[in-house]
């Protein structure tokens, strides 16, 4: 996995998020096992305790789960792989439409625009707004 | 446990205050990054704590014992000058090492100089300054201790040899250990810390987690140096 961290959030927080990405994504398929802790926290660059709670939020969430001797699963709950999906997609989704509002555009526009990217046409942005 | 604990420790050199009544507790299993300016006292901080220095008030204790010989037992220690005899080769300093220290572990040693490439036939003379802090560090971190003293690791090596002696410290460490590391690379070293200790001319300035400095400011340990220490 690739990590990337930023400066202004607590790392585990971005963990979580970068794990969901990857239960979803299928990187870590479901049902899969997971590394050990100090595994994910050495490729990760991070401190184990920060990855253990990074960890504990996502059971606590419940996409992944531990057992005793076989170590961390990821859920082999679909429905909740979706959801978590559905969640990101809407969040992404949060901050494009602030972006756009900041920038002016209305819900017209915004979709029109998105409409002109899915089908390749760039037209150097300048679609047919007015 | 608390693995270290000052109680107003002080220390001068001559009218040179480098501690001024420094009061610290340090848990177990946690990473904690001592970070100050230049001269602000990490070094000798850690010399108190290795029993190379004595205090001249207040007291300073490792497991709940005053530094002494047998504290050598728990602690590992990283100078941070390279202080390793030059003309043995890195064999003979696993050999120095396996002597002097019953928690030393020669076969994680061993591998961790072959991950690097380094032979053991080699001569520490012969090594690059870089290569020469690796050798010492993996020695360092070979050992089974309850307090890890890193003083500057990763000052002397480029930025991929930065992320290899993190992940050696990372992957290596005990788990009910403490590791102290002291630095001025914030930006380098945050992301593997728990928790870190300001200390500004000989005074504990501020000690909180890392998360909780990230999560109540909206920035990084690396800023929040930068904005308390601004020149």
């Amino acid at each position: 996995m690739k990590w990337q961290f930023r400066n202004d959030m607590p790392i585990y927080t971005q963990i979580v998020e970068q794990i969901k990405v990857a239960i979803v994504r299928g990187e870590y398929g479901s049902g899969e096992r997971l590394p050990s802790v100090r595994d994910m926290a050495t490729e990760a660059g991070v401190n184990p305790n920060t990855m253990q709670r990074a960890m504990a939020e996502l059971e606590r969430e419940g996409l992944v789960f531990s057992q005793r001797t076989s170590g961390r699963q990821v859920t082999e709950n679909l429905e909740l792989i979706k959801e978590a999906k559905l969640s990101q997609a809407t969040k992404h989704l949060e901050s494009f439409m602030n972006a756009m509002g900041e920038l002016g555009l209305g819900q017209d526009e915004i979709i029109k625009l998105i409409m002109a990217a899915g089908k390749g046409e760039e037209n150097n942005g300048n679609t047919d707004l007015q | 446990m608390e693995i270290l604990t000052c109680n107003k420790l002080s220390k001068n050199f001559g009218r040179c205050t480098a501690l001024d009544g420094v009061d610290l507790s340090l848990a177990g299993g946690k990473i904690v990054g001592l970070l100050g300016p230049n001269g602000s006292g990490k070094t000798t901080l850690i010399k108190l704590a290795n029993g190379l220095l004595t205090p001249n008030s207040g007291s300073i204790c490792i497991c709940g014992e005053t530094p002494d010989v047998n504290s050598h037992k728990l602690v590992s220690y990283l100078p941070e000058r390279t202080s390793i005899p030059l003309w043995m080769t890195a064999q003979q300093l696993m050999d120095f090492y396996e002597d002097f220290y019953e928690d030393f572990h020669r076969d994680a040693a061993e591998r961790m100089l072959e991950h690097l490439g380094i032979s053991p036939k080699q001569r520490i003379k012969q090594m690059s300054k870089g290569t020469r802090e690796k050798v010492q560090l993996i020695m360092v971190m070979s050992r089974k201790a309850r307090l890890y003293l890193l003083d500057e690791p990763i000052g002397g090596v480029d930025p991929a040899t930065r992320d290899y002696i993190l992940s050696t410290i990372i992957g290596n460490y005990e788990p009910e250990a403490t590791v102290l590391i002291s630095t001025h690379l914030i930006s380098d070293v945050e992301k593997i810390l728990d928790e870190v200790v300001f200390i500004d001319k000989g005074r504990i300035v501020l000690q909180s987690t890392v998360d909780a400095i990230r999560e109540e400011r909206g920035m990084s340990v690396d800023a929040l140096f930068r904005e308390v220490f601004r020149c």
